[in-house]
């Protein structure tokens, strides 16, 4: 695998950036070769945010994305704008209980999943970035659920590691979704 | 078994690393893309005992670097361009008073307020001086979250063995960004005596003084004169560059930190379509790893350079001193906060191997 | 023989420099008496400034950093702040503290920073030859307000001490001058009290002092005497403007963070 890359995006307060970093602290763990890097400036709080994953067996060049892998969107604007910048072959995720999208391209494979409704039923919108995880694992097996239950170990404090089983049952939701 | 590596932002680790390398002197002013040095640095400093002032404006920030350093403490500041401009005064007094500092650069793009993306755009800056008057800084430019934790530390081991300051330039992307990093368990601390800091007499008989203003001319003009011996010591001692492939190249690539990691994907691509490329990677800006690139324009086997940063060309007047004629420097940059994509880089590389770039 | 009056060990011998009549050479001597009166001198760090007291330096017996124009307060911060069991004190001129280094001055004082600041009030730019300053009394002929400094043109004069004094950092300012030996002798006394007050870490302490400039005001010394009396004491009024209810007598003895 090498600069296997991944958009998250959508609006400020879904947990997109969190979403990346546990992506990137569950390819860590497998002994890869990752990096995290965030949109940042003068932003409103509920304003579109996102960040870029690459995972790599080789030491990884531009941590700012321009051709992905994978694209996943928690909003309309995000969809429109990064649609463009998958690979040919690529992956679009789109979370379609909150919005409704046809992508504009055919060489991609699009994979909408009703995200924001699995994690309401699992009992927090929390979650709905966590599903998608699940999701982008069982679709490009670019990290492994081990390797994720382990990054949730890594970065939430010990205080929620309640919070672990039902990340756990997102995150396998998407899984299945996938398949 | 290797040392566990944890993912942690780039301006943090930078604290990080000067808290590990034995700062406990940080004293600066918010701006973006670095804030997270002071973040970490406002918690973790007052936690362990050490000074954490956020200053009224960058230019006392950079003063009270100027007075911890005159009293022998290992300090550092950190801050953006348009915050560096400010501290360009502050700067050349630590330079004619000869005080050991670390300074962090985390370039935005500019000229004026400009933006707040990544941008290369204060390399004559960082490594002409960038205040009044005949001096230099050491210049570190790192490429990866890990060099920004080993040249850190390095940096204040620098500064203290040189009585200058050390300047460490990243960019947005290299502050913002995660990435892995292993952390030692026990840091190379170069402990420097410092028998010139005004810390009070204490017994001593006659008293310290730290000052940069010699009025008598003969007096300044000695004081530059050992300046410039120093910077020549440092010039035959301290250069720090990455090469690769420069052996079998037709084309090298002349690259620092951010520009040089986009590159060493491009130099893959490149050899995918049969075309050899090469990059050295200045890891010290100044000094400047002249010789190296001297040496690959001599080799018959390398055809052209191509320089490539995120400016509109700062750097590749330094590769031009060195390459001397002897081959064609081309150039590719990117300004206002972009950065150059991999396949921008290839089409220039296709462009010189066909002979087609002039 | 015996000794009936020496030289404070506090200055070197360097010979001052300053004009004839000009007061830095009183007031650089009762601060160099107060450090060696004390016992501080050992553990007592400088800054100079920019202005004629730049090598200030040269003269005090203490330990010093050099400053550039007007940070003298910020250097004086990162120095403090690593040599928290020192005594740090600045000397700077109206131009460099009052113009130049307005924010570094308020902001010291306001951070209450445990230093001192020596502030030398002479109503005008002396070592670049007699500009106006943020301190030139209205009226007042300086060689940029040639026809006399005019409110509606160059605004007004600006009370350092009054100014410092409403900050809560501040723990003790007091404004004197140096016309005759009665007041020499209350700008000693309140040269030991700032220091006390650093001592003890109550916060900032400033001392300003009124002071003559007869080169640049173009009078001889006594002349110059009588218009600092006359003219400067009514807009800059001599007293303690903070502080005033420190008990001096006991400071620094009992809760004194650093040795006294």
């Amino acid at each position: 695998m090498i600069d296997f890359s991944i958009i998250l995006a959508g609006f400020g307060g879904q947990g997109i950036l969190s979403a990346g970093k546990f992506a990137a602290e569950a390819a860590l763990h497998e002994g890869k070769e990752v990096s995290w890097f965030p949109s940042y400036g003068p932003e409103m709080r509920g304003g579109t945010a996102n960040c870029s994953v690459v995972i790599s067996d080789e030491a990884i060049g531009s941590p700012v994305v321009n051709d992905a892998d994978v694209v996943i969107c928690l909003n309309q604007p995000s969809a429109e704008k990064f649609e463009p910048s998958i690979k040919p072959g690529g992956i679009l995720i789109t979370d379609s209980s909150l919005f409704e999208y046809a992508p504009s391209r055919d060489d991609i494979k699009f994979i909408p999943m009703n995200a924001s409704s699995i994690a309401s039923e699992l009992g927090s919108m929390a979650f709905a970035t966590i599903t998608m995880l699940g999701c982008l694992s069982a679709a490009t097996g670019c990290f492994s659920r081990a390797s994720f239950e382990s990054a949730l170990y890594e970065i939430l404090p010990e205080r929620r590691h309640k919070l672990i089983p039902g990340n756990l049952e997102a995150f396998d939701k998407g899984a299945e979704f996938a398949k | 078994m290797a040392t566990k590596r944890v993912l942690m932002k780039g301006n943090e680790v930078i604290a990080e690393a000067a808290l590990r390398a034995g700062c406990r002197n940080y004293f600066g002013y918010p701006i973006t893309p670095q804030t997270e040095v002071m973040h970490y640095m406002a918690k973790k400093m007052v936690e362990i005992g050490g000074n954490f002032v956020q200053a009224e404006s960058e230019v006392s920030a950079i003063n009270m670097v100027y007075g911890a350093a005159a009293a022998g403490a290992r300090v550092m500041t950190s801050s953006s361009s348009p915050g560096i401009s400010l501290k360009q005064e502050g700067i050349s007094y630590i330079a004619g008073a000869e005080l050991p500092a670390v300074a962090v650069n985390i370039v935005r793009a500019g000229p004026g307020l400009g933006g707040i993306q990544p941008s290369q755009g204060d390399y004559w800056q960082a490594t002409k001086g960038g205040g009044h008057g005949d001096y230099r800084n050491l210049v570190i430019a790192p490429a990866s979250v890990q060099e920004l934790y080993e040249l850190t530390v390095e940096a204040f081991n620098l500064a203290d063995t040189y009585r200058m300051l050390v300047m460490i330039l990243g960019d947005g992307t290299l502050g913002q960004m995660m990435e892995p990093v292993a952390f030692r368990d026990e840091e190379p601390i170069k402990v420097v005596d410092k028998p010139w800091a005004a810390v009070g007499r204490g017994g001593r008989q006659t008293h310290n003084t730290v000052t940069s203003i010699y009025i008598n001319p003969d007096d300044l003009e000695a004081k530059n004169r050992e300046l410039q011996e120093k910077y020549k010591y440092i010039e035959e001692h301290e250069v720090r560059y990455e090469e690769f492939g420069v052996e079998d190249a037709e084309i090298v690539i002349t690259a620092f930190s951010t520009c040089s990691r986009i590159c060493r994907n491009v130099i893959r691509q490149a050899a995918e379509l049969g075309i050899k490329v090469g990059m050295i990677r200045p890891i010290t800006l100044w000094p400047f790893p002249s010789a190296p690139i001297a040496a690959a324009a001599d080799r018959d086997n390398v055809k052209a350079f191509l320089d490539i940063e995120l400016s509109a060309g700062q750097m590749v007047e330094d590769v031009r001193l060195a390459v001397c004629g002897k081959k064609p420097v081309y150039f590719y940059g990117r300004m206002g906060g972009n950065l150059p994509t991999q396949k921008e880089i290839l089409e220039k590389i296709i462009a010189i191997h066909e002979g087609r770039e002039v | 023989m015996a000794v009936v009056f020496e030289k404070t060990k506090g200055l070197t011998d360097k010979p001052f420099h300053y004009c004839p009549g000009c007061h830095h050479g009183i007031i650089h001597r009762i601060i160099a008496e107060s450090m060696v009166e004390m016992g501080i001198l050992e553990d007592t760090v400088s800054v100079a400034s920019v202005g004629c007291t730049y090598n200030s330096y040269e003269y005090f017996a203490c330990d010093a950093v050099q400053a550039a124009h007007g940070r003298a307060p910020a250097v004086a911060t990162g120095i403090k702040r690593t040599l928290k069991d020192k005594i740090v004190f600045t000397y700077q001129g109206d131009g460099d503290l009052a113009s130049i280094g307005t924010a570094e001055i308020i902001h010291a004082a306001a951070r209450g920073e445990k230093i001192t600041a020596f502030f030398v009030n002479n109503a005008v730019y002396g070592m670049t030859s007699g500009q106006m300053a943020p301190t030139t009394l209205l009226g007042q002929v300086t060689t940029t307000s040639p026809f006399g400094r005019d409110a509606s043109y160059q605004g007004y004069p600006i009370n350092v001490s009054e100014l410092i004094s409403q900050l809560t950092g501040a723990a003790y300012v007091e404004r004197v001058c140096l016309t005759d030996f009665k007041n020499i002798q209350n700008a000693k006394k309140a040269v030991q009290n700032a220091f006390k007050v650093q001592q003890a870490g109550l916060g900032f302490s400033m001392v300003e002092f009124l002071s003559t400039c007869p080169t640049n005001w173009g009078k001889e010394p006594i002349e110059a005497m009588d218009w600092l009396k006359e003219k400067m004491i009514p807009q800059y009024p001599l007293g303690c403007f903070k502080g005033q209810d420190i008990d001096f007598k006991n400071l620094g003895q009992s809760d004194a963070e650093v040795k006294s």
